[in-house]
Order: structure tokens, then sequence, then C-alpha cells
């Protein structure tokens, strides 16, 4: 039919896998599982690229790309109209979301041959990897908005297993919870949107919501609450799962503890694919978002934007390497946020489309670069902390130079990928409001600064006490770096706005200069200061931060979000509510339903003294109640 | 031999079966192959009826059947099943499949322990096909009062406190219920002629609004009561805290459903205006009762107990989605009442064969059960998801088609409710990872536990009876869904025409 | 009817007997006696139906064969009684109502 029919078998491969893994694996050799695993995703890797190939390169119509689905089948009706389906859309975001999840995907399996190696649970962790990726694939892959929001809950479970991985260890076992429940709390948001959405278009499917001559929204105009339209609720609503699975602020507390996961899992999960998956709903919506309530753009926009500075100033006080990655990530999400809420929809007025997709493409590559190679230095020196490593340059040269390329990609220096992609969200928030692109341009140099804050402390500076000497980490961990340390480089030089755009027509951008170098300048600024204070051991560092005082502290605490998280389950939810709410059923309501009981009881006691026993009473009663009976039968009739 | 009495006859020549047997191996082994075969005959009647329907049988009914046996009181042995009571026998089935398989090792008195079990099972049988008031009546009774001696006899801890106040309220719900059946049977004829139990022909005609305004709440909280409606729902944390394990399957797994089943297929079914008039008060008191249930689960320490509350929650919902009275969310509403009778079970299961090797069921004395006994521990994550409606099990589909179904309410009342009902999806995430993260991971606490056993093929047997039935509504509910939406048509129908919104 | 004897002499006799037995067996403590109240009870009753059956129905014969039937129960009862008498005289050695009263509460 449309000749795109295998691609149902991009999910399904993982599925299998997982199953197979899952029941068996615990009687193989772990190898078996390792070696199992990485195959498929490589099918569904190979089987990625075609499709992306055949769909980008078999050429389009004067409508641009159009949507294609091979496969869909109903799962549930739940009223006339309202069908739970499950299906195959291709489009240019989701084609280019499975190149996405299946390149990192396969890269992290690869990887984690060697970082896992005689872990216990390697088949328990290839068994999940594989169900992630399936639940991944599954949602970018989705039709409708309910089959993404299943997908969704999928992804949430497995990343809530994946970070409990090492479950003997409380900490993860805590963060594990704390993702899941954040981002349950979310979703709980994202279901209540769909609700208020099927409710007034009564419909799922995306190629009825998501076209911009959509007669579905018909109702729409009329209803509110509280004074906003129920279109901007929604669409709100749905934001806020976005923003839980992409972590934006205030939800992104979760993220990263996160970080307790095994560091593949970080890169796959907490980098790459999950935490994108709330830029890629935005941008699945993004024509209801900008058609019916530009109000809520507007939210993204702004909450895109403080995200990325709140969590570029978090990082530059962090000491835990893979932190510091996951406050970079949350601060590039809100990069792509951003890029969405300020775009327009259209040939160029989608710049900010374009550009966030773009960036999510390229950070895929240099984020999981930069986790990955954070895993092989955790590898060799068996520590977290930057205190703890030092001129690891000499004894890594592979992880140094890839390391390397990646945070010069994120810094922003042309001509690697991050350049192109970070330069085009810059024009776009230009083009639509100054002050988040000063933001913008502030958190291009803190990146810049953070990043090779990182880069000196760990490859420069002097070596530490290492338990044994630091070695290069073996060809299964180096190969993926060095794929993706080419990806980098090269992935600016896809022709992206010709391939996923808003309206999925093909338009020219221009370099502009004028925003360009600046932001390159900003890039170089922040790493000259980080060269000048990380360079070499200094006390500069200290004597600053010592200078913020509190602010540094709170900084480094994260602006005690986490504390604030911890009062609200422990101290509000727990025993301001649920204990009240024990306490009442047992003493009040049970209480009650016991006061029968005892009323009953009491009374049986005080009238039990008429039971005597002796016989002449009860024949004396049985006279007297018969007589009195008698008489007043008489009397009364 | 009409196939449905086959479901009240196989018990009873089980129970006879058991009588003669010698010690408890035989007691089981006769139990297990009766209640096998009545798995056998449960799964032959969903084929069976799908097919009829395919078949283009219209009947509201199949396989009806009718006896007169107490002519003065004109009381029938009538029965017959449409698409939602097989659905129910067929949870019944699994569940008192898998109870016989989880309470194997009952030693002490197991001849007794056994009949009295199937001798419950019955009961619940025999009301999922009864369509005779008075019939379904008995056997409801039937299926309650083992339930004292069950609890009574083999349960812990404070059992004949538990069983005593169990069991009196649910005789306090069969008093009312009872006023409230007397009430139809009186008013099942306003234009003369004689007077009937027979449901579907009380659906025929109306009865009078006042005998309805009256006789409506009686009915409802009966039934209420077995379903757990706040603020009756206290005897459900005791009673699952005694009871043994595979009580706690059937009760909470079974024998709530029969309160849920009841209120719509008798209370609303035959009452409709009164349903619609006062609706609003109960669905007060179920938003209620699904927050307020799963709240309480958060502070409890014994496992039984936060399943009961959990169950407070559940089937606050199904009794929710029920008084929304549209197709989709009553189609929910059984949904959840299958799907939480399948996940219970496999809860209590869990409870029960963890408590046996582990001697307690506070969760603050285990921890990192995952790595000694890695079966029943990942069973028990299994059932967590399912509980806090993980896609792909059966927890999701029946709560996905009770919000939807019930936002699809034209009034903004029916909607905020739903909001609010809604928000226990994150409450009971929060217990259930509560639940799962002290017990089964993190360190192991009590040296103690180190040397457990995994489970035993009997627990894994009924465990894994419970886990597939559980992901097989979770990945393919389509054909429960069609079922249970097709056979709801006259009900919502009745429902609707005095539908005042 | 019978030779000018109005029905009320008989109704008198008998609801007197009636009465002395009700009294007496609320007031005397011997279980033998009470037993004889009893069967005062019982034979007023005996009375009446015959009496009755005699003035109403005199070509009808069922209240005289319930006088029988109520003699032979009367019989069986008074047998029973006395060996529950006899039973309970060997377990308290005496026969006062009060001291049986293990059958209350």
């Amino acid at each position: 039919m449309t000749g795109f029919e295998y691609t149902i078998l991009i999910p399904l491969i993982p599925l299998a896998i997982f199953l197979i893994t899952g029941l068996l694996g615990m009687k193989w050799k772990p190898a078996v599982s390792g070696i199992l695993g990485t195959a498929g995703m490589g099918t569904s890797f190979l089987l990625s690229v075609i499709t992306a190939i055949s769909y980008f390169f078999g050429g389009h119509g004067e409508a641009g790309f159009s949507p294609i689905i091979p496969a869909n089948i109903t799962w549930l009706k739940l009223t006339e109209t309202l069908h739970i389906k499950m299906g195959v859309l291709l489009d240019p975001i989701s084609v280019m979301m499975l190149v996405v999840i299946t390149t990192v995907s396969f890269m992290v399996h690869i990887y984690s041959l060697g970082y896992m190696k005689g872990e216990k649970g390697f088949a328990r962790f290839y068994a999940f990897l594989s169900l992630f990726s399936f639940s991944m694939l599954g949602l970018v892959l989705a039709t409708n908005i309910f089959q993404m929001y299943i997908f969704w809950e999928l992804v949430g479970v497995s990343s809530f297993l994946l970070i409990g991985f090492y479950y003997e260890k409380p900490s993860a076992v805590a963060a594990s919870k704390k993702a899941f429940i954040v981002t349950r709390f979310a979703d709980l948001g994202f279901l209540i949107g769909i609700l208020i959405l099927s409710f007034i278009t009564g419909t799922f499917d995306f190629d009825q919501l998501t076209n911009p001559q959509a007669s579905v929204f018909g109702g729409a105009a009329s209803l509110g609450f509280m004074g906003i339209s129920a279109m901007t609720w929604a669409m709100v609503l749905i934001f806020i799962g976005g923003a839980g699975k992409s972590a934006m602020f205030p939800l992104h507390i979760w993220l990263p503890d996160a970080m307790e996961g095994p560091t593949p899992v970080s890169a796959l999960i907490h980098a790459a694919t999950m935490v994108v998956a709330g830029v890629f709903l935005v941008a699945r919506m993004f024509p209801v978002f900008h058609f019916q309530a530009p109000d809520a753009l507007e939210v993204v926009a702004w909450v895109g934007g403080f995200t990325s500075l709140f969590a570029a100033v978090i990082a530059i006080t962090q000491f835990d390497i893979k932190r510091v990655l996951a406050f970079s990530t949350l601060s590039q999400l809100g990069y792509m946020m951003l890029a969405l809420g300020v775009s327009g929809y259209g040939g160029e007025e989608g710049l900010g489309y374009m550009a966030s997709m773009f960036h999510l493409f390229t950070h895929a590559m240099f984020k999981a670069l930069l986790f990955l190679g954070a895993g092989s230095i955790i590898h060799a020196v068996h520590s977290n902390y930057m205190y703890d490593m030092g001129g690891l340059r000499k004894y890594m040269p592979i992880t140094h130079i890839t390391f390397l390329i990646a945070c010069l990609t994120i810094a922003g220096v042309p001509p690697l990928s991050g350049f192109f992609s970070k330069d085009e969200i810059l024009v776009a928030a230009f083009n639509h409001n100054k002050i988040l692109f000063g933001i913008e341009y502030l958190v291009a140099g803190l990146t810049a600064f953070y990043m090779f804050r990182l880069y000196f402390n760990v490859f420069w500076g002097k070596d530490r006490h290492y338990h044994h000497t630091p070695h290069e980490s073996p060809l299964t961990m180096s190969i993926p770096l060095m794929f993706l340390a080419v990806a980098s480089v090269f992935a600016g030089f896809l022709p992206f706005s010709e391939l996923v755009t808003s309206d999925a027509k093909p338009f020219e951008t221009e370099m502009h200069l004028m925003i360009a170098v600046p932001s390159v300048l900003i890039g170089l600024v922040g790493i000259f200061f980080a060269w000048l204070l990380y360079k070499k051991e200094s006390r500069v560092p200290d004597a600053i931060a010592a200078k913020f005082g509190i602010l540094y502290k709170a900084t480094y605490n994260k602006f005690y979000f986490d504390e604030i998280y911890l009062f609200v389950t422990k101290k509000i939810i727990f025993n301001y509510i649920s204990r009240p709410v024990a306490w009442f059923d047992r003493h009040i309501i049970d209480g009650f339903m016991v006061g029968i009981g005892l009323v009953t009881e009491k009374t049986s006691y005080l009238i039990k003294g008429m039971q005597s026993g002796q016989l002449q009473h009860y024949a004396f009663a049985f006279v007297a109640g018969t007589l009195a009976l008698v008489l007043s039968i008489l009397y009364f009739l | 031999m009409n196939i449905l009495s086959l479901f009240v006859v196989v018990p009873v020549l089980t129970i006879v079966g058991i009588l003669f047997t010698k010690d408890f191996k035989g007691a089981r082994v006769v139990s297990a192959i009766g209640m096998s075969i009545q798995l056998v005959l449960a799964a032959a009647l969903i084929l069976m009826y799908l097919g009829a329907r395919k078949a283009g049988v219209t009947d509201e009914m199949l396989w009806t059947a009718d006896y007169t046996w107490f002519k003065s009181l004109n009381i029938h042995y009538a029965i017959g099943v449409d698409g939602i009571a097989v659905a129910m026998i067929g949870l019944t089935a699994i569940v008192v499949f898998a109870g016989i398989f989880a309470s194997w090792e009952v030693e002490y008195l197991s001849r007794e322990f056994f009949i009295s079990l199937i001798l419950l099972a019955t009961g619940v049988f025999g009301f999922f096909i009864s369509l005779d008031l008075f019939t379904m009546f008995l056997f409801y009774e039937l299926a309650v009062i083992p339930m004292y001696l069950l609890i009574g006899v083999w349960g812990s801890g404070p059992k004949e406190a538990s069983a005593m106040k169990l069991t009196l309220m649910l005789m306090g719900g069969s008093a009312l219920l009872m006023v409230g059946l007397f009430g139809l049977y009186y008013n099942s004829a306003p234009d003369g002629g004689s007077l009937t139990w027979n449901i579907l022909e009380i659906a025929k005609i109306k009865i009078p609004v006042e005998a309805q305004r009256f006789f409506f709440p009686f009915t409802f909280i009966g039934f209420g009561i077995l379903g757990a409606l706040f603020p009756f729902h206290t005897w459900s944390p005791d009673g699952h805290a005694s009871a043994p394990t595979a009580v706690s399957m059937l009760h909470a797994g079974v024998l709530m459903k029969l309160g849920g089943y009841g209120c719509f297929r008798v209370a609303m079914f035959l009452m409709p205006e009164a349903a619609n008039e006062m609706a609003w008060i109960f669905i007060i008191l179920t938003t209620i009762s699904v927050v307020y249930g799963a709240f309480g689960a958060i502070w409890q320490k014994d496992l039984k107990f936060i399943n009961a509350y959990s169950s407070v929650s559940h089937c606050g919902l199904v009794i929710f989605a029920l008084l929304m009275m549209n197709q989709t969310a009553m189609d929910g509403a059984i949904l959840q009442m299958i799907s939480h009778g399948l996940m219970t079970a496999l809860f209590f299961a869990l409870i029960g064969m963890i408590y046996g090797r582990t001697h307690t069921r506070n969760i603050t004395e285990m921890g990192g059960l995952m790595k000694v006994i890695p079966f029943l521990a990942v069973v028990y994550m299994i059932a967590g998801f399912a509980s806090l409606g993980l896609p792909g099990l059966s927890g999701f589909v029946a709560e996905m088609t009770v919000f939807v179904g019930s936002f699809q309410h034209q009034d903004t009342f029916h909607r905020v409710v739903t909001i609010i009902a809604a928000s226990s999806i994150v409450i009971t995430a929060v217990y259930i990872l509560r639940v799962v993260g002290m017990i089964l991971l993190g360190p192991v606490k009590d040296p103690h536990h180190l040397e457990l056993t995994d489970a035993k093929w009997f627990e894994r047997l009924s465990t894994i009876t419970l886990v597939l039935s559980v992901a097989a509504i979770g990945i393919a509910p389509l054909w429960l869904s069609d079922m249970i939406q097709a056979s709801l048509e006259p009900i919502v129908a009745k429902l609707t025409v005095f539908n005042p919104f | 009817m019978i030779q000018g004897i109005p029905i009320y002499h008989f109704l008198v006799v008998s609801t007197l007997m009636f009465f002395i037995g009700v009294c007496g067996f609320i007031i005397r403590r011997n279980l033998i006696t009470m037993l004889m109240a009893v069967e005062l009870i019982l034979n007023s009753v005996n009375i009446n139906f015959v009496v009755f059956n005699r003035y109403l129905y005199p070509d009808q014969l069922q209240g005289h064969f319930f006088s029988l039937f109520i003699v032979g129960i009367a019989a069986a009862e008074a047998a029973v009684a006395i060996a529950l008498i006899i039973n309970i005289y060997r377990r308290i050695n005496n026969i006062e109502v009060e001291n049986v009263n293990e059958m209350k509460f």
C-alpha cells in the first residue's frame, strides 16, 4: 500500500526482545541477552534509517511531506467517536525521532556491553532497555493522543525501572520513586488535558487535531472556565504533562536524582530520548497550540526560557559530573521548549519549530556523547565527583577527544552542529521577544562556562589518588563515543529546514551574522573564563563562591526545590492529609460503626436481668401480658 | 441441563466430593478439580456467548430458564446472562481457581475450609446467573454467610471480632436490601395483575416514582455496603486483615463486585427515576471514597490494610462510574470491577504468600525482598503497576474508560468530580511505590529473610493465572469492552429516558 | 340444655379452675404442685370444649374428640414432667422451682 508497512517492526522488535529476555534472560549467559538486545536494536536502527531515507528523499508533493499511516488498528472503543487506536504515523518529526531514538539506543546498547559487563542483572538491564526503546518508539509513532499517553506512561515506568536498576541502593530507590511520582503528577495534567480536548473535539486522532483546517474545534470558543478558554486550559494541562517528562521548572526536580541510574541509561533516557518527549509532545500538538491556544504557547516559551537559565545557573555549582550534565540537559530542553513557544506556523514563521527539532536532534547526539563519555570516566575512576578527577587526558585519549568535541558542540562553536541549531533558536527568539532572547544569550555563555569547568576539572589539572591507574575504556565503549562524536560534528549540516518544518513544507534559512557572531563570542568568553579559573588548581573559584555566600549555597542546593518536594510529600501529604484521614477512618467512621454495636451490647446488658431463669416470673409476665392485651382489646373495640 | 445451572451444580457436586475425602490432600485435589472444571466452563461460556452474539442473537438475556419453586410468593429460579454477567462469571471462576491454589497448604480443618470456600463461590455464581430478585438475594446471602466461618475459624489476628464486624455490617446491608427488594416486589404490578420478582419483567413496567424514592436508597445502600461505599466501608480493612488468603482474594476480588453489580442491575436498572434524582448524593460520596481511600492507604503499615483501603478507592470508582449513567462510564465501571477483582485477588494472594514466609505484614519490618524471593517480588510489582494504572495491564483500560466516559457528561458538576476522582491516580502511585520501595527494594532489612524460599508450583500457578488475566485484558480490551457495551445498551436506554440533564 | 342447667354454670366452673390453675402455677414453688396446676388449666379447657360442643353443635363430636386428645397429651406430658422432676431431684435434692434457674441470660 504505502510501502512503509515494515515500520511497524521498528517498535515490535524491541518488544519481542523485552519479552524474550525478560522471561528467559535469567537462564542464559549474560552475554547472550546483551548481544540479542544489541542485534535487535541494530535491526530497528537500520530500518529507521531506511525509513528516513525513503521518506525524506523519496520526494514530496506541493503540500510538503504528507503524513503516512501504514498501520492503525482500533484498540478500544470508548464512545461512538472516541476510539483509541494503535498505529504508526510517519511524518517529518516522527521519522526524525525514529532516527534519534534508534541511533542513541543502538549506541547505548553497544556501549553497555562494556559498561555493564559483570554487573548482576545484566539480562534485566537489557530487557529494560528494550522495553524502554519499545515504549519510546511507540510514543513517537503514535497516531493519536491517547496512544501517545499510553506509551507515555510506559516510558515513565521503564524510566522508573532503569533509574532503580541498582534496587539495593536506597538512594536509587528513592530517586526512581521520585521520578515516577513527579512525572505521574504531570501526567495527571496531561490526562485532564486529553479529557478536555476530547470532550471539545470528540476525537483523539492527530490527523484531525493537528490539521490547520481542522473543523473539530467548532464548539471550543464558547467554553471556558475561570475566564480562560477551555482550549487554553486543555493545552496548558497537556503542556504540564510535557513539562513533567521534559523536566521543566518546577517539575524538574526528578531529573538530577534520576542520575542514580546506570550511566548508559542516563544517556539514553535522561538526555537524548525520554526527556525530549515533552518537547515532542508540544511539537506534535503545535498546530493546536498555535491556532487554538496561543496563550498556552506563550506559557511554553516562558517556562522554557526560565528553565534554561535556572538550570544553567545551578549547573555551575555542582560537583557531581552527571548532575552537571543533568542540569545542562534541563537547560537545553528549556531551549527547545522556548523555541517552540516563540515559533509561528508555516514557512519562515515556523523557524522556531524547525530550530527546536533541529536542536533536539543535535542535542541528542552531543548529550548522549557527553553522558557516555562521563560514563567512561566514571568507569575508569569509580567516582562521580569532579574533585576525584583530574589530568585524565593522558590516560583516556579517546574519551578526552570525544568529550572535548561534545563540549565545543554544546558551547556553540562553529562549525559543530550545536552552533547551527542554537543559532536558529536565537534567531527565532529574537523575532519574538527580546527579553527571552537576552536570557538565551546569557544561557549560551553560562553553558560554555559550566561545560568547560567540567572539562578542565576532569581532564586537566593534576592527578588525584586513583585506586588504580585510569585506563581507556574497551572498544565496545569507545566505538559509540566515536560514532556520536562524528554525528555531533556533522549533524549541523543536515538541511533541516527542508525536512522538518511546522507545516511540512521546506523553506530556506540564512545565517544571521548579527546574532551568530555575538553568540559565538559569548560562548568563547565562557570558555575563556572556565580556562582561567579551572585550567590549573586555584583558590579563585572557592573565593568567588565564598563571596556569594548565601546565593552560592542556595544555588548549590538547587534552590531548595528538593526540600520543597520533600516537604510536600512527607509533611503535607503524609502527615497532614493521609495521617488524619487514616485516623478519621479508624476513629470516627469506624468508631461510629463500632459504636452502633456497643450501644446494642450495652442495651442488652441492661435488659438481660429480665431473663432471670425463674420459671414463674416468665409465667407471670406471660399471663399479665395476655390479660393486658385482652383487656385493652375489650376496652378499645 | 441449562449451561448456567451447571455453574451452581458443579460447586455443589464438588462439595459432595469433598465430603468423601479423608484428609487435606484429598480435599484440595477435589476442590482443584471442581474449580478447574468451573474455569473451563466459564471459558466455554464466554466463547459461546461471543459466538451467539456474532451469530446475531439479540435477546437481552441468553440461556434463560425458569422454574417456579415457591408458588404462593411467585418465586422462581429464573436464570439468564448477558455480557456483563458472563464477564463477572469469568472473573469469579478465575479468582476461585486461583484462590484454591493459594490455599493449597491449609491443613487445619481443610475439608471444612474448602467446603465453605466453595459454598461461597456457589453463592456468587448463583447471584450472577439469577434473574429473580428473591433467588438472587438467596444466593447473595449464601455468599456472605460462609465468610463468617471462614474468617472466624481460619483467620488470623483478632479474627472473631473482625468476622463479627464484617458479617454484622453486611447483614445490616442485607436488611436494607431486603426492604428494598420487598418494595420492588410489592410495587411490581402497579396496574394490578400478579406481582413478580423477575428483573426483566419489573424492568418493563414503571415503578411509581414515590415508591422508587423510598426504596431506591435501601436497595442502593444495601448493595453499596458490600461494594464498600463510603462511609460504610470500615468492615473492609478489618475483615481483610483477619481473613485467610483465599478468603481475602474472593472477598475483595468477587464479593465486593456483587455490591457493584447489584447496584446497577437492581437498584439503578429497576428504579431509574429515583436513581437519576439521587445520583448526585452518591456521586459525592463515591468521589470522597475514591480520594479518601487512596489517602487512607498512604498511612497504613499493614500490607492488607493498604490493600483494603486501595480497594475502597477502586471500588468507589466503580460506583462513581455507574452513577455517571452513560454507556462509556458504565462500561468502565464493569471493566474496573473485573480489573480490580483480578488485581486485588493477586495482591491478596501475594500478601498471603509473603506473610507465610516472613510472618509479618508490617511494611516497616521488611525490605529487599526482590533479592530473596524474586518471583513473588516481580509479580507483586506487576500487581502494583496494574493497580496504579500502567498501560498494558487491566487497571489502565478500566480507569481510562471511566474517566473519559465520565468526562463526556454535559454537566459541569460531573466533569469537576471526574477531575477530582482522576487525581487518585497520583495518590495511588504514591502508596503503591511506597510499599514497593519499602518491602521489595532496598537492602534486606531482616537477616532472617535471607533464607526465604521463592514461590512453590501451586503459588506460581495461582499468581500466573491472575497475572495473565490482568495482562490479557490490558493488552486486548476491545472484545471485553464491546461485549459489555452491547449488554449495557438496554440499561443505559432505560436510565437516560428519564435523564433530566 | 342439659335439663335446664344454663351454660354459664359450666363456664364459671371452668374459668375458676383455669385461674386457680394459673395462680397455682405462678405462686406455688413445688414443681409437683405446679404440674398439678397445669393439669387444672388443661382440664378447665377440656370442660370448655365439651360444653361448647354440647351446647352449640350437639350433633357433632369434634369437641369431645379434642378433649380426649388433650387428656392423652396431658398424660404424656405428666409422664415427661415427672421424669424431669425426678431427674432434677436427683441432681439438686429438692424440687423447688427457684432452684431450677440454670437457664438464664
